[in-house]
């Protein structure tokens, strides 16, 4: 037997011993240093030709103001709703045996891959004032959806959601079901199992998922202005007052640009030390 | 057979079939003992329900639960790695069970809080069980089972996440622990001394099929397969008894072995006797052991304080001798000995 005796720890300053694994090989560093110059350097381009001089004035203007809380409620709005629907299908596509899984999951990934102007025209053609269902909407209820604020959040969410469903989906996948299994020997339902168990346990998933589908839904520019149009106050967003703004002064252009970038910046590096790498 | 718990489990995995009958009566610890892919643990899992049978039935206490969802099934289940859930605390790991049956806070957390004192937990309660060790998580499992008040209690393999030192202490609380506990308790393991320490019945369990059911003390003495006889370090034959001798089933080997027995017998029949009781010579030895064997040294291992010398006959068997004899026979492979067993020593039982 050996006697225990406290570990000497390391004297101050001294190199830690590790086994070297040689340098990183250039096939990986250049292609690596050039997807980062390209993706940073037109941000740089944004803060060099930003008009600094008369920036506060610009960013005083109610224009811009409006859209900015626009865009950040409307983002917001969509990914709550994202939330509640959206981790509900992800549990049923990752917990359950329907037939047609397959296909739903297909289906909901489609967003993913058309361009959001295509979806834009679809959710006109089906909600607007003579879609096939906007047109009930508007005769039985006196409901009109396109061009107003909900359906910026509409088109945001038809865009967005899909980031978060298959985001939780991975996560609900990668969890471990023995857990659930445990939760329901001590009796509890598939409702308290979920609630109780699998949920705080795909938090982080979750939480990962939430924040890229409001990044998505910031964004969100083409299925927007196709069915909510482009009204200031209501339906203009950030994205789409930026390319107003080029068409007319793209000096202003840059400064939505900028806050924009430093609004979305500052939401996700909170939101990733709070929860991503929770 | 029990009759408090009864089950008949048949199912199939690919090509792996369990069909198992297992019983217990109300207060026994039943072992489930077996190697590795043996179906013990599925066999536990079908009795929660958590694997559906594709035949046979599962009655606890007289009621039918083959079809009981596992949710309302009358079981609490302590998992390999137990399986406390990360995000609570100990104390409310516990009442979670007691909460889903339909008690109110205060209540539950009053009874959680009074099975962990009796596991000797008090101090930890509000602790998350990442912050626990091996052997407190592993309580705090037992009582989180135990506090649902299930009439069947399942233990998979709940010595296997313990390091060896852990593994005695609690192997030796553990049945003080389930000592109050009401209904039956079926426990997994592939450690024979777990299975011989805490249970009441030992059913080993090889290939999907029960192969011996006893009491520990039944299955040590008398072993049915090669496996318990290893286990419980017994040399074990099969054979054809006749009067005082049985006759060595022979595996497409020549030369028949005979075993000669304390009393007379009849029909097939198993044979063992423990390593202990081999004698080695150098020379045919005269007088006292009524069975001796020409056989060949195979290995030679240390084995507690006595020296374990495997020998290739037939019969193959093992041999326990002191490291004195080991030296004055001057002992090394593949060497010609030797090998004496008494009769007196020697146990049959019926096949």
């Amino acid at each position: 037997m050996t006697t225990a005796s406290p570990a000497t720890p390391a004297a101050p300053g001294r190199r830690r011993l590790r086994a070297r694994s040689g340098r990183p090989p250039w096939i990986l560093v250049v292609p690596a240093l050039a997807a980062v110059a390209f993706l940073v350097l037109p941000f740089a381009g944004l803060l060099v030709s930003a008009p600094w001089p008369d920036m506060g004035e610009r960013l005083r203007d109610p224009e811009v103001l409006s859209a900015l809380w626009l865009s950040l409620t409307t983002a917001t709005a969509a990914t709550v709703v994202s939330l509640l629907l959206g981790v509900p299908l992800a549990w049923l596509l990752a917990r359950t045996e329907f037939p047609g899984r397959r296909l739903v999951r297909a289906l909901v990934t489609v967003p993913l891959v058309i361009p959001p102007v295509v979806g834009g025209v679809a959710l006109l053609l089906v909600l607007g004032r003579n879609g096939i269902l906007g047109t009930h909407l508007d005769t039985w209820f006196g409901i009109t959806i396109p061009f107003t604020t909900a359906a910026v959040v509409m088109a945001q969410v038809f865009v967005a959601m899909p980031f978060l469903v298959i985001s939780v989906e991975g996560s609900l996948r990668g969890a471990d079901r023995r857990y659930e299994e445990a939760a329901a020997t001590l009796g509890a339902s598939r409702t308290t199992v979920f609630t109780r168990v699998t949920l705080p346990m795909v938090l982080p998933g979750i939480a990962a998922g939430a924040v890229l589908c409001w990044a998505r839904a910031l964004g969100e520019f083409g299925a927007t202005i196709t069915f909510a149009g482009n009204f200031p106050g209501t339906t203009q967003t950030m994205p789409l007052a930026v390319y107003m703004a080029m068409q007319r002064d793209p000096e202003a252009a840059v400064v939505l640009s900028l806050v924009l970038l430093l609004v979305s910046l500052a939401v996700l590096v909170t939101l990733r030390e709070r929860w991503v790498n929770a | 057979m029990g009759s408090f718990l009864d089950a008949q489990l048949r199912l199939s995995r690919g090509t792996f079939a369990l069909d198992a009958a297992l019983g217990a009566e109300r207060g026994e610890i039943l072992a489930l003992l077996g190697p590795n892919g043996a179906g013990k643990s599925t066999a536990l899992r079908a009795l929660a329900g958590l694997v559906p049978l594709e035949d046979g039935h599962v009655r606890v206490d007289g009621r039918d639960e083959t079809t009981t969802p596992v949710e309302q099934r009358p079981i609490g289940m302590v998992f390999q790695d137990y399986l406390l859930f990360p995000h609570m605390s100990a104390l409310d790991n516990v009442a979670f069970g007691p909460r889903c049956q339909g008690a109110g806070r205060a209540e539950a957390r009053e009874r959680a809080a009074g099975l962990l004192e009796h596991l000797g937990l008090a101090e930890h309660a509000g602790a998350r069980p990442g912050r626990l060790s091996g052997g407190q998580a592993q309580r705090v499992a037992l009582a989180r089972a135990l506090a649902v008040r299930p009439r069947l209690l399942l233990l998979d393999e709940p010595m296997a996440a313990l390091d060896a030192s852990t593994r005695v202490e609690v192997r030796a609380r553990l049945r003080h622990w389930l000592e109050g506990f009401e209904g039956a308790t079926v426990l997994v393991t592939h450690d024979p001394l777990d299975a011989m320490v805490l249970a009441d019945r030992i059913a080993v369990v090889e290939g999907g099929r029960v192969v011996q059911q006893g009491t520990p003390t039944e299955v040590a003495r008398r072993p049915r397969t090669a496996y318990v006889a290893r286990l419980v370090g017994l040399n074990l034959f099969r054979g054809t008894a006749e009067g005082t001798t049985v006759t060595l089933d022979t595996l497409g080997e020549e030369e028949t072995v005979e075993v000669r027995l304390p009393a007379p017998a009849e029909g097939p029949a198993l044979v063992a006797f423990p390593p202990r009781a081999v004698a080695l010579y150098s020379e045919p030895p005269h007088g006292s052991p009524r069975n001796v064997w020409r056989v060949r040294v195979d290995g030679v291992e240390r084995f507690g304080d006595q020296v374990r010398v495997h020998l290739a006959g037939p019969p193959d068997l093992a041999a326990d001798v002191s490291p004195a004899a080991v030296a004055e026979l001057g002992l090394v492979r593949g060497q010609t000995v030797w090998a004496g067993v008494k009769a007196a020593e020697v146990e049959s039982y019926g096949a």
